[in-house]
């Protein structure tokens, strides 16, 4: 990783411990501005767990996180959630339609979505116009998925954490995702940390990877490392090993 | 009814004795626990009562209604054990239905301001929203339990605690009103009300008990509405921190 590179999030001595369990160890790392840094690790490493605590749906038990620079406990977390876009593998949705479902994050702000801005949305994540008025229950796991991604966008975030939102998605779809992920990106520097099983993925889209495992971050660097990893556990893991 | 006549009502608890012993339901404790409470409570509250109302003293009646909301409130508050600060927020909607309805009954001279009216009435007003209360708090954990991904999809599209539990809040509210509000659709068809049966048979005027039970059932609407409401709006903020995190579910 570029230590000049500005960092969009840094996080410093991060523990995370619920009564039961010590789910993260010690997390230090900084995610560079405008890029896009890939996210792996076995199943239970606490990857979502790291997304959740950027958005601020939970805090850290010890340890500081900095967003653009400043402390995240002092950020109101309204406005922290609607910088800091999340997208969930699980897509949950309101019953209702689509539409209802891309035009809450404006209704939460008593604002309205116009049509014209929904059929973009859609177009974004390549689904089709008619899909607007269909109810949520018609959509498919990957048409949900990227609804869910699509209303993500809607409150235009500077930082969009991404968890395994393709896992549902057949090849093309994938490639679709990617594609506004990368302009999304480009475009608008957006910084982007993406979840993701998939290795290859990983590799193709991440300017950097970050592995994790049992709660630590293993090692960072550029996502070509996933190719040739340094530690033990980066190469068991991606040897199907560790699951 | 003289105490001769009383115990042979006793017979009424046999049968159900009776029938827990040969099909095994093993009620019989239960049964008898339920029957010798009944009969200390409630001999003891008539005679407290008739001393009440004898003496009809301001302090005895501010006294009989603080122990009523004290006793609701803890019955109440065992199905809120999760919700920090129940307690207090419990008896607080239980004091705010029984000062709303007392004003509104003394204010308009509905009622005279004895202790023969004001007990019964307040009786009734917080019984009935103790047990909203406890209607209200059951399924408004039940629905934030069951909804907690809704609920954290709205925080994390920036939304507030309030938008975030806004659904899940009006339905537990609703639904703990509904059974008021349906038992009051066939009233009189269905079932007589308790008090106006015990007017009636006690010889009062039947339309008399009537206007006296209609006065009730608007009240008990009022208490409905009132206490899930107020209850709910006090108790949502505590399933979330000052960070507006969604706490975790406890036992
Ligand atoms: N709310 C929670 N309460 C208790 N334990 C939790 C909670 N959330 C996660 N965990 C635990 O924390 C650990 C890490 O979970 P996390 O979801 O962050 O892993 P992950 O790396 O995202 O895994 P996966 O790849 O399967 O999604 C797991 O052992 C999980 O059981
Ligand atoms: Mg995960």
């Amino acid at each position: 990783m570029n230590s000049i590179e500005p960092s969009a999030i840094h996080f410093k001595h991060i523990e995370y411990e619920t009564g039961e369990q010590h789910i993260l160890r010690n997390i230090t790392g900084s995610i560079s501005a405008g890029k896009i840094t890939a996210l792996v690790g076995p199943s239970g490493a606490g990857k979502t767990t790291l997304l959740r605590l950027c958005n601020g749906l939970i805090s850290p038990t010890a340890g500081e996180i900095f967003i653009d620079q400043t402390p995240i406990a002092s950020i109101d977390p309204i406005s922290l959630r609607r910088r800091a876009g999340m997208a969930l593998q699980s897509a949950p949705m309101l019953n209702g339609t689509v539409f209802e479902n891309l035009a809450l994050p404006r209704q939460l702000q008593n604002r309205s979505l116009d049509k014209k801005e929904a059929i973009k949305l859609l177009d974004d994540v390549g689904l089709k116009p008619e899909n607007l008025k269909k109810s949520i229950r018609e959509l498919s796991g990957g048409q949900r998925q990227r609804v869910s991604l699509a209303r993500t966008l809607v409150n235009r975030p500077s930082i969009l954490l991404l968890d395994e939102i393709t896992s549902a998605l057949d090849p093309s779809s994938i490639k679709e995702v990617e594609t506004l992920i990368k302009r999304l990106n480009e475009k608008d520097q957006t910084t982007i940390i993406w979840i993701t099983h998939n290795l290859e993925q990983a590799v193709r889209m991440g300017h950097y990877a970050w592995v994790m495992a049992e709660g630590k971050l293993i090692e960072a660097g550029e996502s070509s490392l996933l190719k040739n990893p340094n530690e033990e556990i980066t190469k068991r893991f991606i040897k199907g090993e560790l699951v | 009814m003289s105490y001769g006549t009383l115990s042979l009502t006793l017979v009424f608890v046999l049968i159900p004795l009776l029938l827990s012993k040969t099909l095994h339901l093993q009620l019989e404790k239960d049964v008898l626990i339920a029957t010798v409470r009944s009969i200390i409570q409630l001999l003891a509250v008539g005679y407290f009562l008739k001393f009440i109302f004898e003496s009809d003293h301001l302090v005895y009646i501010l006294f009989m209604v603080a122990l009523m909301i004290g006793v609701a409130t803890g019955n109440a508050r065992k199905k809120g054990s999760k919700i920090k600060g129940i307690t207090w927020k419990i008896a607080l909607t239980l004091t705010a239905i029984e000062i709303l309805v007392q004003s509104i009954l003394l204010g308009f001279h509905i009622v005279p301001p004895t202790a023969q009216y004001i007990i019964p009435i307040s009786g009734m007003a917080i019984g009935n929203s103790m047990v909203l209360s406890i209607l209200f708090l059951n399924r408004f954990q039940a629905e934030a339990d069951a909804h907690r991904d809704q609920t954290e999809l709205i925080l994390t599209l920036g939304g507030t605690p309030r938008q975030a539990i806004h659904t899940q809040l009006t339905r537990a509210i609703k639904a703990s009103m509904i059974p008021t509000i349906e038992s009051q659709k066939t009233i009189g068809l269905v079932q007589l009300p308790g008090m106006m049966s015990g007017q009636i048979i006690a010889g009062a005027d039947p339309v008399q008990a009537v206007q006296f039970q209609l006065l009730i059932l608007f009240i008990l609407l009022t208490t409905a509405a009132i206490s899930s409401i107020l209850l709910g709006f006090l108790s949502y903020p505590s399933l979330f921190n000052e960070r507006m995190q969604l706490l975790k579910e406890k036992e």
